[in-house]
């Protein structure tokens, strides 16, 4: 059956700036903001753009993004015609091989869209944070007969040197791409969010994937390969929250962007929801002694201690004289009696024993490896930190440091 | 596992000491412990138990239950073969679409009862909420040859003034029943049935038609009051929480229980887990003044104000200065700022506007209907 549009999600990413938060997952299967994954806001993007097909090209570590997935029910993607479909590398006959780039996966799935023969697929990538009508980037497309429409977010003109930058005229046509330029010409950031015309980007794949000098990649080659070519290439002025959560400061920063008075990711939205695999838990318990103040807090958790201005994510426990300050605790961690959390990210299954510190000032002699967490102190999945332990800011607890993964849990 | 019995589940309780609560919706669709209705606890224990076919007799009042459970998918009863089959009241040549009673409700889903190819049917009401499995009860009602087992647990002697379907089971040493008793005065037994059966599916056929025949339509009153000598009954003791909601100050009281830890970890088993239709509510958001003590939060509040004692249901939002004690607040109910709420029962979308001060008291809470606005 045809459809008029098809989205692809590029899912693939290791995402090796998160450290130890991905050491077991993808990127996109990261827990963001109590409740989600960031893989559920560009699937619910779809969804709540009425976009009902959905292929999620995976490579790094498929397994917890494809359980997480199961038949896409949970984001009514269960279809009769089209859903959401996990799309793993594959061996062919005589060229089998991994995605050399974001171009070259969709170009190694192009017989899964041509199914649904598409005028327009939607490129996405599966580690923003943000809620849009792609919808509406669709009608831009149109209205403009672009061959391909990149959406753009105006930044602080003296960050635009971190990003990939579109210069357009005055009707929003790009003349020219720059990636992270030292003399950016405009504030116009790529957001990693593309529309082309599938027959158009079809030609133009299989001349890149000919060229053995490309590195198949949307924004280094085939965007500027557009351009060059004098096509209509358009870009699409998005406003609104959206954050790359690339990083354990970024990704902490968003999580803390919920909290914020007024939030600046507002995630109570009826008119938007952000779906969800649910956990299947009773409401959380809030104890006799216990203080909960600026926090998200979700199902099964117990909250006996105290808990200021950081997020639950389900079925985590705060023993009695346990406080968690300005910290993102993922699901089923456990926080002993008397343990205090600051400014840290507790991984899945965690456990910080009796009256350890997580996230304590640097102490005369301590010498911590903060390359990827700067002041943010990271404890990985499943890790067991023994009582009375001391991290110092920005340590990320590993099984070597921790004195041995919790294998009792 | 899958289980060699069916579900069958009958909701046409009715309560007249649920008050308010029942006005609207059946029995089985009351709202409990946060984010679930009274039907999903033994629904979830036959789905836990392995049961793959569940009909759910439905008698008046049951667009709220129809809405609750859809196409029974949250409970994973959403089958290709087999799954949940909504069995409301319909009209045909020998069936008047009215039920008088249980033996009528089942008696026009025969059809249902015959097409299933398990051996056994397990029979519930809808109002009693328990999370146990059955297939130690499957298996003793097949080693001890009963004809029927009925589950019961262990009551106070004393009953109380809004008493409402209580069966009480006289056993002997056995443990097989000799005798029962309808709401009685002064009980002899302090065994109470907790509202399931088990028997052969082809007894229950037989059951309900001999009944019919004689133009008796209530299982209860007239098939196994009646039937005690000549049939072999036995009992199934169940020693878990058992929350029956028999009148209101039930109601208000069994939901304030789950505050205990014992009662959460028995009822909210991680290895039976409770489903419910999922709403995708956010997580629930503490403001900075917000002071919660004591209580049950479920997904999606708004909390500004102070919360002691108290179950709070899903979408709730309370604002600054608001003081909640002792309450029970249901989804999307909303207090406004400086409220002083004191046991009371907010159904589904009460609005309390700024200042409201409301007094109930501890055996007599005060309920607002759904939808009121104060």
């Amino acid at each position: 059956m045809k459809k008029q549009i098809v989205a692809m999600l590029l899912a693939g990413g290791q995402g090796s700036r998160l450290g130890v938060l991905t050491s077991s997952m993808a990127k996109p299967a990261v827990p963001f903001g109590g409740k989600y994954r960031i893989i559920d806001f560009p699937l619910s993007n779809c969804v709540n753009s009425d976009i009902d097909t959905v292929g999620v090209l995976t490579q790094y570590r498929p397994l917890a993004l494809n359980s997480y997935i199961g038949t896409g029910q949970h984001w009514d993607l269960d279809r009769v015609h089209g859903g959401v479909f996990v799309l793993p590398p594959y061996q062919t006959g005589k060229d089998g091989r991994w995605y050399t780039g974001t171009a070259n996966a969709i170009y190694q799935n192009r017989e899964f869209v041509d199914q649904y023969s598409p005028d327009y697929v939607l490129i996405l990538s599966g580690d923003h944070i943000y809620k849009m009508d792609y919808g509406a980037m669709l009608r831009f497309h149109m209205e403009k007969n672009a061959v391909a429409t990149i959406a753009v977010l105006p930044v602080p003109m003296e960050e635009a040197h971190r990003f990939g930058i579109m210069n357009t005229d005055e009707d929003d046509r790009v003349v020219s791409f720059e990636e992270k330029p030292k003399q950016p010409k405009s504030n116009k950031a790529s957001m990693g969010i593309y529309i082309f015309n599938w027959g158009a980007l079809k030609d133009c794949m299989r001349e890149d994937d000919a060229n053995p000098d490309s590195s198949n990649d949307f924004g280094n080659d085939i965007i500027p390969a557009m351009i060059a070519a004098g096509r209509p290439v358009y870009a699409y002025p998005f406003s609104g929250y959206w954050k790359d959560v690339g990083t354990i400061q970024s990704l902490w920063d968003a999580n803390m962007d919920i909290l914020s008075m007024p939030p600046k990711l507002v995630l109570n939205d009826p008119q938007w929801r952000i779906y969800s695999r649910n956990p299947i838990m009773p409401p959380h318990y809030v104890g006799e002694h216990a203080s909960i103040t600026q926090s998200l807090v979700t199902e099964g958790c117990r909250v006996e201690g105290k808990v200021h201005h950081s997020v639950l994510f389900s079925n985590v426990l705060v023993e009695p004289d346990a406080e968690i300050y300005d910290s993102v605790i993922f699901p089923g961690a456990v926080v002993r009696r008397g343990a205090k959390v600051y400014q840290a990210i507790v991984g899945e299954n965690s456990e910080i024993g009796t009256a350890a510190v997580i996230g304590g000032p640097l102490r005369l002699g301590d010498a911590v490896d903060n390359a990827l967490t700067g002041t943010i102190t990271l404890v990985g999945n499943d890790i067991s930190i023994r009582p009375d332990a001391y991290l110092p800011q920005g340590t990320v607890a590993t099984e070597n440091e921790a004195g041995g993964r919790c294998y009792d849990k | 596992m899958t289980s060699n019995a069916f579900g069958l589940i009958y909701t046409g309780e009715t309560n007249p000491y649920l008050r308010d609560l029942a006005l609207s919706r059946s029995v089985a669709a009351v709202p409990f412990g946060g984010r679930y209705r009274c039907i999903d606890f033994i629904l979830s224990d036959l789905v836990n138990t392995g049961v793959t076919s569940v009909g759910l007799i439905a008698q008046k009042n049951y667009h709220s239950l129809m809405d609750h459970l859809g196409s029974g998918k949250e409970w994973d009863l959403h089958r290709k073969r087999e799954g949940l089959f909504m069995l409301p009241p319909f009209m045909t040549k020998e069936n008047t679409g009215l039920y008088r009673g249980s033996v009528d409700a089942i008696r026009s889903c025969l059809g249902y009862v015959r097409r299933n190819p398990q051996q056994y049917v397990i029979l519930t009401g809808s109002h009693t909420i328990f999370n146990m499995t059955f297939n130690d009860m499957i298996a003793r009602h097949i080693s001890t040859r009963a004809n029927i087992t009925m589950l019961y647990n262990e009551v106070e002697p004393t009953v109380s003034e809004e008493q409402n379907l209580d069966l009480r089971l006289i056993l002997d040493a056995n443990e097989r029943v000799t005798e029962m008793e309808l709401n009685p005065f002064t009980p002899r037994s302090t065994h109470r049935s907790c509202d399931v059966m088990i028997m052969d599916k082809l007894l229950l056929e037989y059951l309900v038609e001999e009944a019919y025949s004689r133009g008796d339509y209530d299982l209860t009153r007239d098939i196994l009051l009646k039937k005690c000598a000549t049939l072999k009954i036995m009992g199934y003791r169940y020693d878990g929480y058992v929350a029956r909601l028999d009148s209101v100050n039930d109601f208000f009281n069994h939901n304030l229980a789950l505050l205990k830890s014992e009662v959460r970890s028995d009822l909210f088993n991680p290895q039976h887990p409770i489903y419910t239709k999922v709403k995708d509510e956010v997580s629930a958001k503490y403001g900075e003044n917000a002071v919660v003590r004591n209580s049950m939060l479920a997904d999606g509040c708004q909390i500004e104000g102070t919360i002691e004692n108290s179950i709070v249901f899903r979408g709730v939002s309370v604002k600054k200065g608001a003081v909640i004690k002792d309450s029970i607040l249901m989804q999307a109910v909303s207090v406004g700022e400086n409220c002083h709420l004191d046991h009371v029962i907010l159904d589904k979308g009460v609005v309390v506007r700024d200042g409201r001060v409301l007094t109930g008291y501890d055996g007599f809470p005060i309920i607002l209907k759904k939808g009121t606005t104060i």
